[in-house]
Protein backbone atom coordinates (compact mmCIF):
# COMPACT_ATOMS: atom_id res chain seq x y z
CA UNK A 1 0.00 0.00 0.00
CA UNK A 2 1.04 3.54 -0.58
CA UNK A 3 1.18 5.98 2.36
CA UNK A 4 1.47 9.70 1.61
CA UNK A 5 2.33 12.32 4.20
CA UNK A 6 3.15 15.90 3.18
CA UNK A 7 5.75 15.55 0.40
CA UNK A 8 6.81 12.02 1.40
CA UNK A 9 5.64 8.63 0.17
CA UNK A 10 6.16 5.06 1.43
CA UNK A 11 5.29 1.63 0.00
CA UNK A 12 4.38 -0.89 2.70
CA UNK A 13 4.15 -4.65 2.08
CA UNK A 14 1.15 -6.80 3.01
CA UNK A 15 -2.12 -6.01 4.71
CA UNK A 16 -2.09 -3.80 7.77
CA UNK A 17 -4.45 -1.91 10.00
CA UNK A 18 -4.49 1.89 9.64
CA UNK A 19 -2.75 2.54 12.99
CA UNK A 20 -0.07 -0.08 12.21
CA UNK A 21 0.59 1.58 8.85
CA UNK A 22 0.90 4.98 10.57
CA UNK A 23 3.35 3.56 13.11
CA UNK A 24 5.11 1.72 10.29
CA UNK A 25 6.14 5.00 8.69
CA UNK A 26 7.32 6.38 12.05
CA UNK A 27 4.36 8.61 12.93
CA UNK A 28 2.05 8.72 15.95
CA UNK A 29 -1.62 7.85 15.28
CA UNK A 30 -2.63 10.75 17.59
CA UNK A 31 -1.00 13.31 15.34
CA UNK A 32 -2.44 12.39 11.92
CA UNK A 33 -5.76 11.52 10.32
CA UNK A 34 -5.88 8.81 7.65
CA UNK A 35 -7.89 9.51 4.50
CA UNK A 36 -8.67 7.07 1.65
CA UNK A 37 -10.58 8.28 -1.41
CA UNK A 38 -11.60 11.40 0.49
CA UNK A 39 -13.03 9.49 3.47
CA UNK A 40 -11.67 9.36 7.02
CA UNK A 41 -10.59 5.97 8.35
CA UNK A 42 -10.62 4.67 11.91
CA UNK A 43 -7.38 3.18 13.23
CA UNK A 44 -8.63 -0.42 13.38
CA UNK A 45 -9.59 -0.59 9.69
CA UNK A 46 -7.72 -3.22 7.68
CA UNK A 47 -6.05 -1.80 4.58
CA UNK A 48 -5.61 -3.68 1.33
CA UNK A 49 -2.34 -4.13 -0.54
CA UNK A 50 -3.38 -1.71 -3.32
CA UNK A 51 -4.79 1.04 -1.06
CA UNK A 52 -3.49 4.58 -1.20
CA UNK A 53 -3.80 6.42 2.10
CA UNK A 54 -3.11 10.08 2.69
CA UNK A 55 -2.11 11.15 6.19
CA UNK A 56 -3.16 14.64 7.24
CA UNK A 57 -1.21 16.35 10.01
CA UNK A 58 -3.33 17.44 12.95
CA UNK A 59 -0.92 19.75 14.80
CA UNK A 60 -0.81 23.40 13.86
CA UNK A 61 -0.01 26.71 15.47
CA UNK A 62 3.05 28.47 16.72
CA UNK B 1 -15.70 -0.28 13.93
CA UNK B 2 -19.37 0.73 13.89
CA UNK B 3 -20.94 4.06 14.77
CA UNK B 4 -22.22 4.07 18.37
CA UNK B 5 -25.47 5.71 17.29
CA UNK B 6 -26.29 3.72 14.16
CA UNK B 7 -24.93 0.60 12.51
CA UNK B 8 -22.98 2.39 9.78
CA UNK B 9 -19.21 2.27 9.43
CA UNK B 10 -17.57 4.71 11.87
CA UNK B 11 -15.13 7.24 10.39
CA UNK B 12 -13.74 8.68 13.60
CA UNK B 13 -12.91 7.16 16.95
CA UNK B 14 -12.31 9.23 20.11
CA UNK B 15 -10.43 7.04 22.54
CA UNK B 16 -10.83 9.54 25.39
CA UNK B 17 -14.62 9.23 25.13
CA UNK B 18 -14.63 5.57 23.98
CA UNK B 19 -16.85 6.88 21.19
CA UNK B 20 -16.76 6.04 17.48
CA UNK B 21 -19.14 7.82 15.10
CA UNK B 22 -20.13 7.92 11.44
CA UNK B 23 -19.87 11.14 9.41
CA UNK B 24 -23.41 12.28 10.14
CA UNK B 25 -23.32 11.58 13.87
CA UNK B 26 -19.83 12.97 14.31
CA UNK B 27 -20.84 16.27 12.71
CA UNK B 28 -23.91 16.40 14.96
CA UNK B 29 -21.81 15.59 18.07
CA UNK B 30 -19.18 18.23 17.24
CA UNK B 31 -21.72 21.03 16.73
CA UNK B 32 -23.52 20.06 19.97
CA UNK B 33 -20.23 20.04 21.92
CA UNK B 34 -19.45 23.56 20.72
CA UNK B 35 -22.87 24.82 21.77
CA UNK B 36 -22.39 23.11 25.15
CA UNK B 37 -19.12 24.97 25.74
CA UNK B 38 -20.70 28.30 24.71
CA UNK B 39 -23.42 27.74 27.33
CA UNK B 40 -21.20 26.22 30.03
CA UNK B 41 -18.85 29.18 30.11
CA UNK B 42 -21.58 31.78 29.32
CA UNK B 43 -19.63 32.89 26.26
CA UNK B 44 -22.38 34.66 24.32
CA UNK B 45 -26.10 34.59 23.57
CA UNK B 46 -28.04 34.30 20.27
CA UNK B 47 -28.59 38.08 20.11
CA UNK B 48 -24.87 38.89 20.42
CA UNK B 49 -22.94 39.98 17.35
CA UNK B 50 -19.89 37.72 17.14
CA UNK B 51 -16.63 38.41 15.33
CA UNK B 52 -14.68 35.26 14.40
CA UNK B 53 -10.94 35.62 13.86
CA UNK B 54 -10.23 33.43 10.81
CA UNK B 55 -6.77 32.51 9.57
CA UNK B 56 -7.73 30.07 6.80
CA UNK B 57 -6.68 27.14 9.01
CA UNK B 58 -8.88 24.24 10.12
CA UNK B 59 -9.78 25.51 13.60
CA UNK B 60 -10.96 29.01 12.76
CA UNK B 61 -12.87 27.97 9.62
CA UNK B 62 -14.48 25.07 11.49
CA UNK B 63 -15.50 27.49 14.25
CA UNK B 64 -17.03 29.95 11.80
CA UNK B 65 -18.86 27.07 10.09
CA UNK B 66 -20.28 25.76 13.37
CA UNK B 67 -21.37 29.20 14.60
CA UNK B 68 -23.20 29.82 11.30
CA UNK B 69 -24.85 26.39 11.53
CA UNK B 70 -25.98 27.20 15.07
CA UNK B 71 -27.57 30.41 13.77
CA UNK B 72 -25.29 32.94 15.47
CA UNK B 73 -24.66 36.34 13.89
CA UNK B 74 -21.04 35.50 13.16
CA UNK B 75 -18.87 37.60 10.84
CA UNK B 76 -15.26 36.84 9.95
CA UNK B 77 -12.11 38.87 10.40
CA UNK B 78 -8.93 37.93 8.60
CA UNK B 79 -5.55 39.63 8.86
CA UNK B 80 -3.30 39.60 5.80
CA UNK B 81 0.20 39.76 7.28
CA UNK B 82 1.98 39.67 3.93
CA UNK B 83 4.00 36.51 4.70
CA UNK B 84 5.32 35.21 1.39
CA UNK B 85 3.66 32.02 0.04
CA UNK B 86 1.45 31.82 3.13
CA UNK B 87 -0.73 34.89 3.66
CA UNK B 88 -2.24 35.01 0.15
CA UNK B 89 -3.32 31.33 0.04
CA UNK B 90 -4.65 31.68 3.62
CA UNK B 91 -6.72 34.69 2.63
CA UNK B 92 -8.01 32.85 -0.45
CA UNK B 93 -9.26 29.99 1.75
CA UNK B 94 -11.27 32.48 3.81
CA UNK B 95 -12.67 34.10 0.65
CA UNK B 96 -13.65 30.70 -0.81
CA UNK B 97 -15.25 29.64 2.47
CA UNK B 98 -17.38 32.81 2.63
CA UNK B 99 -18.32 32.62 -1.07
CA UNK B 100 -19.79 29.14 -0.51
CA UNK B 101 -21.98 30.29 2.40
CA UNK B 102 -24.63 32.89 1.68
CA UNK B 103 -24.65 35.55 4.40
CA UNK B 104 -21.09 34.86 5.59
CA UNK B 105 -19.59 38.35 5.75
CA UNK B 106 -15.99 39.12 6.55
CA UNK B 107 -13.53 41.99 6.75
CA UNK B 108 -9.83 41.97 5.90
CA UNK B 109 -7.08 43.91 7.64
CA UNK B 110 -4.31 44.15 5.05
CA UNK B 111 -1.16 45.15 6.90
CA UNK B 112 0.79 46.34 3.85
CA UNK B 113 -2.15 48.36 2.48
CA UNK B 114 -3.03 49.95 5.83
CA UNK B 115 0.39 50.47 7.40
CA UNK B 116 2.78 50.30 4.45
CA UNK B 117 4.75 47.26 5.62
CA UNK B 118 4.27 43.49 5.81
CA UNK B 119 4.92 41.55 9.02
CA UNK B 120 8.37 40.32 7.86
CA UNK B 121 9.32 43.90 6.92
CA UNK B 122 8.27 45.50 10.20
CA UNK B 123 9.74 42.61 12.23
CA UNK B 124 13.11 43.08 10.52
CA UNK B 125 13.09 46.79 11.38
CA UNK B 126 12.17 46.70 15.08
CA UNK B 127 14.06 45.19 18.02
CA UNK B 128 11.04 43.16 19.17
CA UNK B 129 11.07 41.16 15.93
CA UNK B 130 14.76 40.31 15.71
CA UNK B 131 15.30 36.61 15.19
CA UNK B 132 11.65 35.64 14.80
CA UNK B 133 8.63 37.81 13.98
CA UNK B 134 6.19 35.81 16.17
CA UNK B 135 6.15 38.34 19.01
CA UNK B 136 5.41 41.20 16.59
CA UNK B 137 2.79 39.02 14.88
CA UNK B 138 1.01 38.39 18.19
CA UNK B 139 1.00 42.09 19.00
CA UNK B 140 -0.38 43.01 15.56
CA UNK B 141 -3.11 40.36 15.68
CA UNK B 142 -4.23 41.26 19.22
CA UNK B 143 -4.40 44.94 18.28
CA UNK B 144 -6.24 44.38 14.98
CA UNK B 145 -8.74 41.94 16.50
CA UNK B 146 -9.58 44.27 19.38
CA UNK B 147 -9.84 47.32 17.13
CA UNK B 148 -12.05 45.65 14.52
CA UNK B 149 -14.33 44.13 17.16
CA UNK B 150 -14.68 47.48 18.94
CA UNK B 151 -15.13 49.57 15.80
CA UNK B 152 -17.58 47.09 14.30
CA UNK B 153 -19.76 47.10 17.43
CA UNK B 154 -19.29 43.38 18.13
CA UNK B 155 -20.01 42.19 21.65
CA UNK B 156 -17.55 39.33 21.52
CA UNK B 157 -14.47 38.13 19.65
CA UNK B 158 -14.06 34.37 19.15
CA UNK B 159 -10.91 32.47 18.24
CA UNK B 160 -10.50 28.84 17.18
CA UNK B 161 -8.15 27.85 20.03
CA UNK B 162 -8.70 24.17 20.81
CA UNK B 163 -7.88 22.08 23.89
CA UNK B 164 -4.44 21.16 22.51
CA UNK B 165 -3.57 24.84 22.06
CA UNK B 166 -4.69 25.62 25.60
CA UNK B 167 -3.00 22.56 27.11
CA UNK B 168 0.28 23.43 25.34
CA UNK B 169 0.16 27.01 26.66
CA UNK B 170 -0.61 25.77 30.17
CA UNK B 171 2.18 23.18 29.95
CA UNK B 172 4.68 25.85 28.88
CA UNK B 173 3.57 28.21 31.62
CA UNK B 174 3.81 25.49 34.27
CA UNK B 175 7.29 24.47 33.08
CA UNK B 176 8.46 28.02 33.62
CA UNK B 177 6.11 28.84 36.51
CA UNK B 178 4.69 31.85 34.75
CA UNK B 179 2.19 32.37 37.54
CA UNK B 180 0.73 35.58 36.12
CA UNK B 181 -0.08 33.90 32.81
CA UNK B 182 -1.42 30.77 34.53
CA UNK B 183 -3.96 32.70 36.60
CA UNK B 184 -5.20 34.61 33.55
CA UNK B 185 -5.64 31.61 31.21
CA UNK B 186 -9.36 30.96 30.70
CA UNK B 187 -11.98 30.12 28.02
CA UNK B 188 -13.44 33.61 28.51
CA UNK B 189 -11.47 36.81 28.91
CA UNK B 190 -14.09 39.32 30.02
CA UNK B 191 -14.21 42.88 28.77
CA UNK B 192 -13.57 44.00 32.31
CA UNK B 193 -11.32 46.87 31.43
CA UNK B 194 -12.18 49.89 29.38
CA UNK B 195 -11.43 49.40 25.70
CA UNK B 196 -10.89 45.62 25.72
CA UNK B 197 -13.43 43.48 23.92
CA UNK B 198 -14.65 40.18 25.42
CA UNK B 199 -12.65 37.21 24.01
CA UNK B 200 -13.88 33.60 24.03
CA UNK B 201 -12.70 30.17 22.84
CA UNK B 202 -15.67 27.91 22.01
CA UNK B 203 -13.41 24.97 20.97
CA UNK B 204 -11.47 24.90 24.25
CA UNK B 205 -12.90 21.48 25.20
CA UNK B 206 -12.27 19.88 21.79
CA UNK B 207 -9.05 18.17 20.73
CA UNK B 208 -7.17 19.49 17.71
CA UNK B 209 -7.65 16.05 16.16
CA UNK B 210 -11.41 16.52 16.54
CA UNK B 211 -11.48 19.93 14.83
CA UNK B 212 -9.35 18.54 11.98
CA UNK B 213 -11.76 15.59 11.60
CA UNK B 214 -14.74 17.98 11.52
CA UNK B 215 -13.07 20.11 8.81
CA UNK B 216 -12.27 17.02 6.70
CA UNK B 217 -15.69 15.41 7.10
CA UNK B 218 -17.62 18.58 6.27
CA UNK B 219 -15.37 19.37 3.30
CA UNK B 220 -13.93 22.63 4.62
CA UNK B 221 -11.03 23.55 2.37
CA UNK B 222 -8.38 24.89 4.74
CA UNK B 223 -4.71 25.69 4.48
CA UNK B 224 -2.68 22.60 5.44
CA UNK B 225 0.66 24.35 5.44
CA UNK B 226 2.06 25.71 8.64
CA UNK B 227 3.10 29.34 8.95
CA UNK B 228 6.79 29.22 7.91
CA UNK B 229 7.74 30.99 11.14
CA UNK B 230 5.95 28.40 13.31
CA UNK B 231 8.33 25.61 12.27
CA UNK B 232 10.14 24.45 15.41
CA UNK B 233 7.99 26.63 17.70
CA UNK B 234 8.07 25.70 21.38
CA UNK B 235 4.29 25.34 21.51
CA UNK B 236 4.43 22.67 18.78
CA UNK B 237 7.10 20.77 20.75
CA UNK B 238 4.87 20.93 23.83
CA UNK B 239 1.95 19.58 21.79
CA UNK B 240 4.10 16.66 20.67
CA UNK B 241 5.06 15.83 24.25
CA UNK B 242 1.41 15.95 25.33
CA UNK B 243 0.40 13.78 22.37
CA UNK B 244 2.96 11.13 23.33
CA UNK B 245 1.33 10.94 26.76
CA UNK B 246 -2.14 10.91 25.17
CA UNK B 247 -1.08 7.99 22.96
CA UNK B 248 -0.19 5.94 26.05
CA UNK B 249 -3.08 7.14 28.17
CA UNK B 250 -6.14 8.51 26.34
CA UNK B 251 -7.69 11.53 28.03
CA UNK B 252 -4.42 12.88 29.50
CA UNK B 253 -4.65 16.26 27.71
CA UNK B 254 -8.27 16.74 28.75
CA UNK B 255 -7.49 15.84 32.36
CA UNK B 256 -4.60 18.27 32.41
CA UNK B 257 -6.47 21.26 30.97
CA UNK B 258 -10.02 20.68 32.21
CA UNK B 259 -8.67 19.79 35.67
CA UNK B 260 -6.88 23.13 35.66
CA UNK B 261 -10.12 24.93 34.77
CA UNK B 262 -11.92 23.16 37.64
CA UNK B 263 -9.15 24.07 40.08
CA UNK B 264 -9.23 27.64 38.82
CA UNK B 265 -12.98 27.83 39.35
CA UNK B 266 -12.54 26.43 42.86
CA UNK B 267 -10.22 29.32 43.64
CA UNK B 268 -6.83 27.57 43.67
CA UNK B 269 -5.36 30.19 41.36
CA UNK B 270 -6.08 33.72 42.54
CA UNK B 271 -5.19 36.66 40.39
CA UNK B 272 -2.74 38.96 42.11
CA UNK B 273 -4.19 42.37 42.80
CA UNK B 274 -2.31 44.28 40.18
CA UNK B 275 -3.33 47.84 39.57
CA UNK B 276 -2.17 48.64 36.06
CA UNK B 277 -3.43 52.01 35.02
CA UNK B 278 -4.61 52.12 31.42
CA UNK B 279 -4.74 55.15 29.15
CA UNK B 280 -6.05 55.53 25.64
CA UNK B 281 -3.20 55.48 23.09
CA UNK B 282 -2.64 59.01 21.80
CA UNK B 283 -2.71 57.74 18.21
CA UNK B 284 -5.31 54.93 17.95
CA UNK B 285 -7.26 55.33 21.20
CA UNK B 286 -6.89 51.68 22.23
CA UNK B 287 -5.98 51.00 25.88
CA UNK B 288 -2.30 50.88 26.83
CA UNK B 289 -0.38 50.77 30.10
CA UNK B 290 2.36 53.04 28.80
CA UNK B 291 1.74 56.77 28.56
CA UNK B 292 1.58 58.04 24.98
CA UNK B 293 1.60 55.50 22.16
CA UNK B 294 0.59 51.84 22.58
CA UNK B 295 3.06 49.07 21.65
CA UNK B 296 1.33 48.58 18.28
CA UNK B 297 1.56 52.25 17.25
CA UNK B 298 5.18 52.39 18.43
CA UNK B 299 5.96 49.65 15.87
CA UNK B 300 5.28 52.08 13.04
CA UNK B 301 7.02 55.08 14.60
CA UNK B 302 10.28 53.49 15.58
CA UNK B 303 13.45 52.70 13.69
CA UNK B 304 15.45 51.01 16.48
Amino acid sequence: MKIIYRDREWELEGRRRVNDAIKGVGLMPQTVLAVREGKLLTGDLMLKEDDEVKLVAVISGG
Amino acid sequence: MKCRKCSRQAVFNMRRHKLALCEEHYTEWFVAQTQRAIEKYHMFAPDDRVLVAVSGGKDSLALWDVLLKLGYQADGLTIDLGIEDYSTPSREKVEQFAAQRPGAEFVVVDLKAEYGETLPEVAKRVRRGRGKPCSVCGLIKRHAMNRMARDGGYSVLTTGHNLDDEAAVLFGNVLHWQTGYITRQAPVLPADREGFVRKVKPFCRLYERETAAYALITGIDYIYDECPYAVGATSIRHKEVLNRMEEESPGTKAQFYLGFLRARKAGFFCEQAEEVELHPCTNCGQPTSAPGLCAFCRLWKTTD
